[in-house]
């Protein structure tokens, strides 16, 4: 394939890249940028060359030892939903961008802590991207065809330019906004993507050897067994080897968590916590997936290719050996998604850590300062490009000079080995209070020493000065002072060596200053909130104690410039309001010094934002003992206060009660009033009637008809006071419970025919028609007196308010599941929709009969309602019934004396 | 003698025919009602000298009614007597602060009720 092909190609994918990041920037709350599954595959930038080439190469010179990188992670994943939690917890909360924020502000923003962890992270993070460019380098020229250009120096290199290409990527999407802590969604995405892709595409590889190359994985064993060194790439060789794995997995869970890129990843750009739920087994088995084909690979290239290629390659010689260059190019193209994704989430990572740990609070402090907001944007965002840039081309440079005689495993070990150093910082600063900020650089330094002086040393004195022997004699002739083998241990691997001496006596300095030395009050205080977190993490604002004296104005322009006019003051509002602080306070308190501090950390680091809030504000230092009195205190405040907030809650819920049962009998005071009222009314209406009518039938000379008419009077207010003592004392003895229901079976058209039979006479002489319509093998218990009742009434009704003539009233049955439904409907003139909700009320009489009353008691559907209720049943009226009324009534067929 | 008017308003049929019978008896001019609106209609027209209103009717009670013939300045001279179920303090005391010339209770003796539209008339 011609070089000009290839290139084409990486140029369209860069350009896929380009879109799936604006178009993921576009999308930020979608969710297909925020889910478990694309945290868990950005997790799967730990896999780097180094896996994709160098895996193979290690399994086919030394066997299954390069499982032990990939174990370490699977084992030490269960606990993150524990100690990873917490760490997201802390950086969300203080808003930290990188691993060097979080250990600088565990020690009490410590700006010297900051600038030593991010030189560490360099010195292991260079050299390793210079290695992911050699594999790009190296790769490319194999798949180029043999004939094909050949570069002759860095500015016709391919490599080069792929490297600048990555870089303004990476200082496009990576920069868009000041605050470091604000999630990248666009890099995420293609990170994302990669590690799909990456996957996928070994997996092919694997299979095609596997099963096409070969016939299945047995054959490979058995092809393999053959050769001389099987039994060496097979077994784990004896206590000494077991030491080797045990300290590349100790090296690897460390790595996991340290990686400025996995921290990145892991912390940093983690939007909810619940997705560690997932990701604590979806990755192990991503990492599984990853290794399946590993050692079929390179037992295949053992087998098939001959000892002088390099190893680290196998999945990409062994299809060009069959001609497919197709499959080979795949290969390829996954490789190098590989080292993209490495060096983005890498140079992000580590370019923040440049520019918020070394750059800004050692060199730009001063100028930021007294900068206007739109100056301190640009300036921020471009010491952050170039550091991008720069990191880019230094990691070019050291490939071009130095990486030749590197393998990727070996350079990813060491790598490991150096970020390794942070762990008794890192780990024991989440567990153990006494730590101390110069204990942990002193450790720090110590462990760096040792790295140097066991690993890179004996590679330096080999190449620089052959004649000097004391790497393989021991300084000063002492044989337990060599290097590589350190206290006369002899059996360990240069990195294991290494690991050992430096972590353990890393470890012994930190905790050796960290009791001698106790810190000053920020780190006492810092470290308690790291440590416990859970107990401090809900107070205000983190739980800073600090005390002092500062003035709004003063931390106000010192936001201003450098989040902008609009953002600070829309900061502050919220702050007042979340605490009820006046608007023309002039005091800060802690809460803002706090509050400040982490609006500025996203920006400058936590270093420097210490720095600057304290330029405009007097701190007091204050005891560890007080400290600790006012985080207990404060914490107990807040305990009493949610009681007290609780207590109150509770009683203005009860007030609340209260208040609504002492209107609910002030309703129904009234209501019994009101019905007092109504009874009196209709109660007194008949008796005036018939005292007035006695008074004036005295008169002697009254005509005949008038006399019989006053009579007849007479007669039907009796009539009318009867039914209306009879309808309340039924009321009130269905209301009180007193009626026993004669509960029977009946069949219910003929309860629904007598009912109808009762009123045929009045329809009759208005000249209404009553239909029924229903099965009639429909069978119930209730008390068929008072279900009649309940018909009665409601067909009366009907006949009431229907026209004579052509007055309709239809009556159905209706059996459901459990319950019967009577519908009694006509097409009468209806019922006004704003009286239908009180109908059932008591003496409720409709609003429209405003010339003559209709008769009745006024109690009827109340009755009804009662005697329905009694049932179990229920009865209403539709809403939506459009001319004329439909009432409705449903009870269970089947009814239980209660 | 000019013939004295009477306005019976009441939705009660029963009770509106022994007053219009009573009154009648007594020469008075008797026009009947059966609700607020009515009663407006026919006191504007008519003029009556008397009034006898029920409280509680449907649309506009007795107290709305009363309202309306004392704002009309032509009713000015008409006396108005409410006869009523409502037997409350606060109910008599209402109608007789809106301006009623009388309260009279539910159920009432016919004579009591013609003896007392007499005297106020010759007041």
């Amino acid at each position: 394939m011609s070089n000009f092909t290839i290139g084409l190609v990486i140029i369209l994918y860069l350009a896929m890249l380009f879109v799936l990041a604006y178009f993921a920037e576009k999308n930020k709350r979608s969710k297909w940028t925020n889910n478990p599954y694309v945290y868990t595959l950005s997790l799967a930038v730990y896999c780097t060359a180094w896996t994709y080439y160098g895996s193979v190469g290690i399994a086919s010179s030394s066997g299954i030892s390069f499982l032990a990188v990939y174990l370490g992670p699977a084992i030490a994943l269960p606990l993150w939903i524990v100690l990873m939690r917490k760490v997201i917890r802390i950086s969300k909360q203080h808003k930290i961008s990188s691993i060097a924020d979080f250990i600088s502000m565990r020690y009490g923003n410590n700006r010297q802590l900051g600038a030593l962890v991010t030189i560490t992270c360099l010195f292991a993070i260079i050299p390793y991207i210079s290695l992911q460019l050699k594999a790009v380098s190296e790769t490319f020229s194999l798949i180029s065809a043999k004939g094909s250009y050949e570069s002759t120096g860095f500015f016709d290199d391919s490599t080069f330019y792929i490297a600048l290409l990555i870089a303004v990527f990476v200082a496009f999407y990576g920069t868009l906004s000041t605050d470091a802590s604000q999630h990248k969604k666009g890099i995420i995405a293609t990170v994302a993507l990669e590690s799909i892709l990456k996957l996928c595409f070994f997996l092919a590889i694997g299979i095609y050897v596997s099963f096409y190359l070969f016939d299945g994985t047995t054959d490979i064993y058995n092809q393999a067994s053959l050769q001389e060194n099987f039994k060496q790439l097979t077994s784990f060789g004896g206590i000494e080897k077991g030491f080797n794995w045990l300290f590349t997995i100790c090296l690897s869970i460390f790595a996991i968590f340290l990686l400025p890129r996995q921290f990145h990843v892991a912390v940093v750009e983690n939007d909810n916590e619940s997705y560690l739920k997932k990701t604590i087994w979806l990755f192990p088995l991503y990492l599984l997936l990853f290794n399946v084909f590993v050692i079929f690979i390179a037992w295949a290239g053992n087998i098939s290719l001959p000892d002088s290629v390099n190893h680290d390659y196998y999945s990409l010689l062994l299809p060009m050996q069959q001609d497919n260059y197709g499959l080979a190019f795949l290969v390829f193209i996954g490789g190098f998604t590989t080292v993209i994704s490495m060096i983005v989430v890498s140079t992000l990572a580590l370019s923040t850590m440049v520019s918020n740990n070394i750059v800004i609070p050692y060199g730009f402090i001063k100028t930021l300062v007294e900068g206007n907001p739109e100056e301190n944007t640009k300036r921020i965002k471009n010491i952050r490009r170039i550091a991008i840039f720069l990191l880019i081309i230094i990691a070019y440079f050291f490939y071009i000079r130095f990486s030749v005689q590197f393998s990727l495993y070996s350079i990813g070990l060491i790598s490991f080995v150096i970020i390794a150093q942070l762990a008794p910082s890192f780990f024991l600063g989440l567990t153990w209070r006494r730590g101390t900020a110069r204990g942990a650089e002193i450790g720090i330094l110590v462990g760096l020493i040792i790295v140097f002086y066991t690993l890179f040393l004996p590679i330096i004195s080999k190449a620089v000065l052959p004649d000097v022997h004391f790497v393989d004699e021991g300084l000063f002739g002492q044989a337990w002072l060599r290097p590589a083998h350190l206290f006369g241990l002899d059996y360990l691997t240069p990195e294991s060596n290494a690991f050992l001496w430096s972590l353990s006596f890393n470890t012994l300095t930190f905790v050796g200053f960290s009791l001698r030395s106790k810190g000053n009050y920020r780190e006492r205080n810092y470290a308690e909130m790291f440590v416990n977190h859970e107990n401090y993490g809900n107070l205000q604002e983190g739980g800073f104690i600090w005390k002092g004296e500062a003035y709004v104005a003063d931390i106000k322009r010192l936001l201003t410039r450098f989040l902008g006019e609009q953002p600070t003051d829309r900061a502050l509002r919220l702050f007042n309001r979340k605490y009820n602080i006046s608007e023309t306070e002039e005091r800060a308190d802690a809460r803002l010094i706090n509050f400040s501090e982490k609006l500025l950390t996203g920006t400058i680091g936590s270093a420097s934002a210490k720095i600057l809030l304290a330029s405009v504000s007097k701190e007091t230092p204050i005891s560890l003992v007080e400290v600790l009195n006012i985080l207990e205190e404060s914490k107990e405040t807040k305990a009493t206060n949610k009681l007290l907030r609780e207590k109150s809650e509770e009683l203005s819920a009860m007030a609340k009660e209260l208040k609504g049962a002492n209107e609910e009998l002030r309703i129904q005071d009234k209501l019994k009033d009101e019905f007092l009222d109504t009874v009196a009314h209709e109660l007194k209406t008949p008796i005036t009637s018939i005292k007035a009518a006695s008074e004036v039938l005295e008169d002697p000379d009254m005509p005949v008809e008038l006399r019989n008419q006053f009579l007849q009077n007479i007669s039907r207010d009796t009539d009318r006071l009867n039914t209306l003592i009879h309808n309340i004392l039924d009321l009130e003895k269905l209301s009180s419970n007193v009626t026993v229901l004669d509960l029977q079976t009946y069949a219910v058209h003929k309860t629904i025919l007598k009912a109808i039979n009762g009123v045929e006479q009045i329809a009759k002489k208005k000249n209404v028609t009553i239909k029924f319509k229903g099965s009639e093998n429909v069978k119930a218990t209730y008390d068929e007196d008072r279900i009649i009742q309940v018909l009665t009434n409601l067909i009366s009704n009907s006949l009431k308010f229907t026209e004579p003539h052509i007055g309709k009233i239809k009556i159905h049955l209706e059996e459901q599941k459990s319950d019967l439904l009577i519908i009694v409907e006509d097409n009468g003139k209806g019922i006004p929709d704003e009286d239908k909700e009180y109908i059932f009320e008591k003496f409720y009489q409709s609003k429209n009969q405003n010339i003559k009353k209709p008769q009745g008691s006024g109690l009827g559907l109340a009755i009804c309602k009662k005697i329905v209720e009694s049932h179990n049943g229920s009865i209403w009226v539709d809403h939506k019934a459009k001319k004329g009324t439909r009432m409705l009534f449903s009870i269970p067929k089947k009814n239980e004396a209660t | 003698m000019k013939q004295h008017k009477i306005l019976i308003v009441d939705d009660e049929p029963n009770i509106v025919m022994t007053l219009e019978y009573a009154f009648k008896k007594k020469d008075f001019g008797v026009f009947i009602a059966r609700d607020g609106t009515e009663a407006l209609d026919i006191a504007s027209k008519e003029k009556p000298d008397v009034i006898l209103l029920d409280i509680m009717m449907p649309e506009m009670d007795g107290f709305e009614t009363l309202k309306h013939v004392r704002d009309n300045k032509d009713l000015s001279h008409t006396k108005v007597v409410f006869l009523s179920a409502k037997n409350k303090e606060k109910d008599i005391e209402k109608g007789l602060k809106l301006g009623a010339d009388a309260y009279m209770t539910k159920p009432f003796s016919i004579k009591k009720v013609i003896a007392d539209v007499e005297q106020l008339i010759t007041e």
